[in-house]
């Protein structure tokens, strides 16, 4: 399946919160998670944009295709209540975007408020927390980046098997009509 | 210099006097030998941090009338902190305001208010006590969990 046993996920923290940042931080790590964490859903996004960025150049100078892994998102974990844009602004705005919509998003709140927490999922959140967030909710978090990375690299495989098959069949084609084709 | 024991009773009292809930020991469980100071450091911070919202909630709290939601908003994120530290009593001083703010109390939020930061006095100069001694006692103790 060509994963390594060291493959860090990386996590994108968003909390206005400096005590909750401090905390899903070392929360997270303890999990041998990388983490990035902002503290809005404005510079969330501007990371997001920067990664999209980066990652268009990669795919055209490199063969390599984990030359960006250190860039990429692998999950997004974002607080609720948060002034200006909210972590269900932000979770719409993920989801409404060709490039970050598989990025799975999980939203933390410290108010349990049943439609909020529907309106969340129904929009496409992964999972919702109750604040404060304990290490057996970030032990939910894996499961979800095992199943994205499975469907990325069976999504790689499948792009990869179609790629040979042309090659091959414009390689038919060349020899079939003139037999001068040298390789 | 405190033994051990004492330290581990002071750290007893503050659970057995409502100081300190369940969340503190979440964050002593999140100390290793390359964080060993999580728990203090995290402390440290919310005291930093929250000092900002206690002099905005008694600047509002000056006002004629008063702003009710943006006093529980304020306290809303007073509250979320406290409640990430463990601080149980500061979280339901918390929690007793914004019922007031809700209500249109001014002198109950007033009142509360007053009554919230003397837990929060109080509550700092005991885990400052508590730091220091299990800091000379070593770093074994201040990364030991607590059962």
């Amino acid at each position: 399946m060509g994963m390594t046993a060291d493959t860090q996920f990386h996590v994108l923290a968003v909390d206005d919160s400096l005590i909750d940042r401090m905390l899903i931080e070392r929360l997270l790590k303890t999990s041998s998670f990388q983490v990035t964490a902002v503290d809005s859903g404005s510079k969330a996004l501007k990371f997001l944009g920067l990664n999209e960025d980066e990652q268009r150049k990669a795919d055209r100078v490199s063969v390599d295709s984990n030359s960006h892994q250190d860039l990429e998102v692998n999950l997004i974990i974002t607080d609720y209540c948060m002034p200006g844009m909210t972590g269900y602004d932000l979770l719409r705005k993920i989801k409404e975007s060709e490039s970050l919509k598989n990025i799975p998003v999980v939203i933390m709140s410290s108010e349990n408020v049943p439609s909020r927490i529907n309106r969340c999922l129904e929009e496409g959140a992964q999972e919702f927390f109750l604040k404060p967030v304990q290490q057996s909710d970030v032990n939910k978090l894996k499961p979800h980046l095992m199943k994205s990375k499975v469907e990325e690299e069976e999504e790689e495989d499948q792009f990869n098997n179609n790629k040979r098959k042309d090659m091959e069949e414009e390689t038919i084609h060349q020899i079939e009509p003139e037999q001068k084709y040298s390789s | 210099m405190a033994s051990r024991r004492q330290i581990a009773a002071m750290k007893q009292s503050l659970f057995d006097q409502d100081y300190l809930d369940e969340q503190f020991i979440q964050l002593e469980e999140l100390q290793d030998d390359a964080n060993p100071n999580f728990v203090e450091e995290i402390v440290t911070l919310y005291y930093r941090d929250s000092s900002r919202l206690v002099s905005n909630i008694e600047q509002a709290l000056e006002r004629n009338p008063l702003e009710f939601n943006r006093l529980d908003s304020l306290m809303h994120q007073f509250k979320g902190s406290s409640s990430s530290i463990g601080a149980k009593k500061v979280k339901a001083e918390c929690t007793l305001f914004r019922e007031y703010c809700r209500a249109g109390n001014a002198e109950g939020c007033k009142r509360s208010f007053q009554q919230l930061k003397r837990e929060y006095a109080t509550l700092r100069k005991k885990l400052e006590a508590y730091f220091q001694q299990a800091r000379q006692a070593g770093p074994f103790e201040a990364a030991r969990r607590s059962k």
